[in-house]
């Protein structure tokens, strides 16, 4: 999706509308989830709206983004439709990735979404080679890589963090501190408060925002990406945000309480805050709200109907795409698989 | 570059397995532009020298050191690839990828699988394995099994100079990701090489080195000179059949089962340790599809599940040799 231009009232009610998209889209996964049609695990992102719309909207449709287990929001920021992603997650051939990859592994390079990346951390590094692409071309685009409060505890990351600072390549890494890595606490997993702090010791800028609110956000992501289209290298941005549901759909949530939850939810939501904000400001009324609310949930009616009704991914896919160039083995053992018979009987 | 070697009227040159590696680096530089070497002192060629030179002539921007950190290095050719570049990236001694297992094995690995064919990963990992350097167990390893046996990626293993020139050029031109693992005690082997630019040798293409009735003998990288030796030696006693798979993923098959139908025998020499390895996968196909046209159980011949020690006398003690793929022959005449 391009880039938002939050000096243009009606960009803002863009916003709005794609943190409300997000929004409807988890709560969709939650609820299909639950009712058992969507296999596998789950990570919603209900809360982070602010960071996802924030940061993508700072990026033209040519940048790239890498991101986590937590993808949804990040994928639909960048512009995915809403109905091939879900029926990736439903697992069917209309998916992003012929259902091979899931809610865990969706990409689509055509809108420069690089790929959510589960192992904790990984995306780091992938993002950071994307931007050693837009180096060595000298393109008019760069990396963006999300990553958790968790993933700063892993050791690639810093190699990632390093390298890019030293090569000065055009990314920029968005923290999001939702405050628990599973069921772990960030006061137990890191010893500082900001994680921004870090970038001092790599050399390069660093910033802790609110990720509640998504024009703050927006401004450091943009700021960023002028640096790294300036060939000034990295920018760590930590958006400090929280997330409504478990870890995954099911976690039963011991490690917190549902007042902590609920404080998060009324007072800070970065959907509702920002609905009174364009309130105040005469940018709209509750009747455009109440508008973009049937749109987001039509959309998402559709979707999931997309999604149902979708052939299931063929079979036949689940032995293609290993490589480019196929190897002749994957093609003698699907043989075998396809004859559903032990090996010696071909004698 | 040094080009000092002779060059014959078929259009080879006779050049060692560094310089031929070398050689075909440059090619492909000069013919793509996308085409880039990182590493850890590459600007230097620093590490075994491969690289000599192409920091002169083809300077910083296609020619990069990295910070010691493989995972990045690793991971970052990965992101490089699936936007648009052909890294080429150097992990230095085999035995170093444990610290970017997560990068080879999830994503250069994974990738486009896991994204429904969207994304090509054209990335080249280059590592040295082998021992004979005393350099111990920690820098003298042979883990190609272990690429190997991960799905989504092609490994590379040649034991001549040609096969290695005609390989990297393969592997970069390559859509898919490749580990290109070269053995550190015959980069200094020679022998001749086609100079034409046009020379490559296929992924899964083996050859057949030296052609015989008797004993098929599948050898690779260092060992396949010790079974050629061998195959000398036994001249007049036994006619040996010697093949190098130069591509351990894909395997050629096909021209190990032809052979073994020939001979109907088979010795597999390779420097991994020998357990659930290169050797077993050899030995399984060659059962699979060819049990009865063994006159003889095969023999493997290969480290014994040991590290490598560094003594020499403890070295030599576990690493294979000619004399250990000669036994295996006799074994199976
Ligand atoms: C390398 C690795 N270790 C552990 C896990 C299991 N795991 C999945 S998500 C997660 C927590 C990540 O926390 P954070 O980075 O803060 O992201 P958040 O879930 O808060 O969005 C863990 C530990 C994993 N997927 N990969």
């Amino acid at each position: 999706m391009a880039q938002i231009d939050f000096n243009e009232p009606r960009e803002r009610t863009e916003a709005l509308r794609r943190m409300m998209l997000i929004r409807e889209f988890e709560d969709a996964v939650g609820d299909r989830f639950a009712d058992g049609e969507i296999p596998g695990f789950v990570h919603l992102s209900q809360g982070q709206e602010g960071v996802a719309v924030g940061a993508v909207g700072a990026l033209t449709e040519d940048d790239y983004v890498t991101s986590t287990h937590r993808a949804h929001g990040h994928s639909l920021a960048k512009g995915l439709d809403p109905d091939r992603l879900l029926a990736e997650l439903y697992g069917k051939e209309t998916g992003y990735c012929d259902g091979k990859g899931g809610s865990m592994h969706v990409a689509s390079l055509e809108v420069g979404m690089l790929g959510a990346q589960p192992i904790v951390g990984a995306s780091v590094p992938l993002g950071t080679g994307a931007a050693i692409t837009a180096q060595y071309t000298d393109a008019d685009w760069m990396s963006l890589t999300f990553l958790g409060d968790g993933a700063v505890a892993e050791g690639q990351v810093h190699e990632a963090f390093n390298l890019a600072a030293t090569w000065e390549l055009p990314v920029v890494f968005v923290i999001e501190n939702n405050l628990y890595s599973e069921g772990m606490p960030f006061d137990d997993q890191h010893n500082i408060e900001d994680l921004a702090d870090m970038a001092a010791s790599y050399g390069v800028p660093g910033e802790t925002v609110d990720g509640q609110d998504v024009e703050t956000v927006n401004a450091a992501v943009s700021q960023a990406r002028e640096r790294a289209l300036d060939g000034e290298g990295p920018t760590l941005v930590e958006a400090k945000t929280y997330r409504y549901r478990g870890h995954f759909e099911g976690d039963q949530e011991p490690y917190r309480t549902a007042e902590e939850v609920d404080e998060w939810r009324t007072e800070r939501d970065p959907i509702d805050n920002y609905v009174d904000e364009l309130l105040e400001t005469g940018v709209l009324t509750e009747d455009d709200v109440a508008d973009l609310e049937r749109s987001v949930e039509s959309e998402l009616a559709d979707a999931v109907e997309f999604a149902r009704e979708s052939e299931t991914a063929s079979k036949d896919v689940a032995f293609d795409d290993v490589f480019v160039e196929p190897a002749p083995e994957i093609a003698a053992h699907r043989e075998r698989v396809a004859r559903r018979e032990p090996n010696w009987s071909v004698y | 570059m040094s080009r000092t070697q002779s060059t014959n009227e078929n259009g080879t040159e006779t050049m060692s397995v560094r310089e031929a590696i070398r050689e075909g680096l440059r090619e492909e530089m000069q013919a793509d532009e996308m085409v880039m070497l990182y590493g850890q002192d590459e600007e230097s060629g620093e590490s075994f020298e491969v690289t000599d030179g192409l920091y002169e002539e083809f300077g910083q921007r296609r020619v990069r050191n990295t910070p010691i950190s493989e995972a990045a290095q690793v991971g970052g050719a990965v992101g490089a690839a699936a936007t648009g570049l052909r890294p080429v990236v150097e992990v230095s001694f085999s035995d170093f990828i444990g610290v970017c297992f997560d990068q080879l094995m999830n994503q250069a690995g994974k990738t486009r699988y896991m994204f429904g064919g969207e994304s090509r990963v054209p990335v080249v990992m280059r590592a040295t394995e082998g021992g004979g350097k005393s350099a111990a167990a920690q820098h003298s390893g042979t883990v190609h099994t272990l690429v190997a046996h991960l799905p989504g990626l092609k490994v590379v293993a040649p034991g001549t100079p040609a096969a290695s020139k005609g390989l990297i050029k393969a592997s970069i031109r390559s859509d898919d990701p490749v580990m290109f693992f070269e053995n550190k005690t015959i980069y200094n082997e020679r022998g001749p090489v086609p100079t034409d630019e046009s020379y490559t040798v296929p992924l899964g293409e083996a050859s057949v080195e030296r052609v015989g009735e008797d004993v098929t003998v599948v050898a690779t990288q260092r060992l396949l000179g010790e079974a050629l030796s061998v195959a000398d030696g036994l001249a007049g006693e036994a006619s040996v059949e010697v093949i190098d798979p130069r591509t351990i993923y894909p395997l050629d098959t096909e021209t190990i089962l032809e052979s073994v139908e020939k001979t109907g025998a088979l010795v597999i020499a390779d420097e991994s340790p020998m357990s659930y390895g290169f050797h077993a996968e050899v030995m399984a196909r060659v059962v699979e599809d060819g049990f009865f046209t063994l006159d003889a159980p095969p023999q493997r011949v290969g480290v014994p599940d040991t590290p490598i020690p560094f003594a020499p006398d403890l070295e030599g003690e576990v690493l294979p040799d000619a004399p250990d793929v000669e036994r295996a022959v006799k074994r199976v005449l």
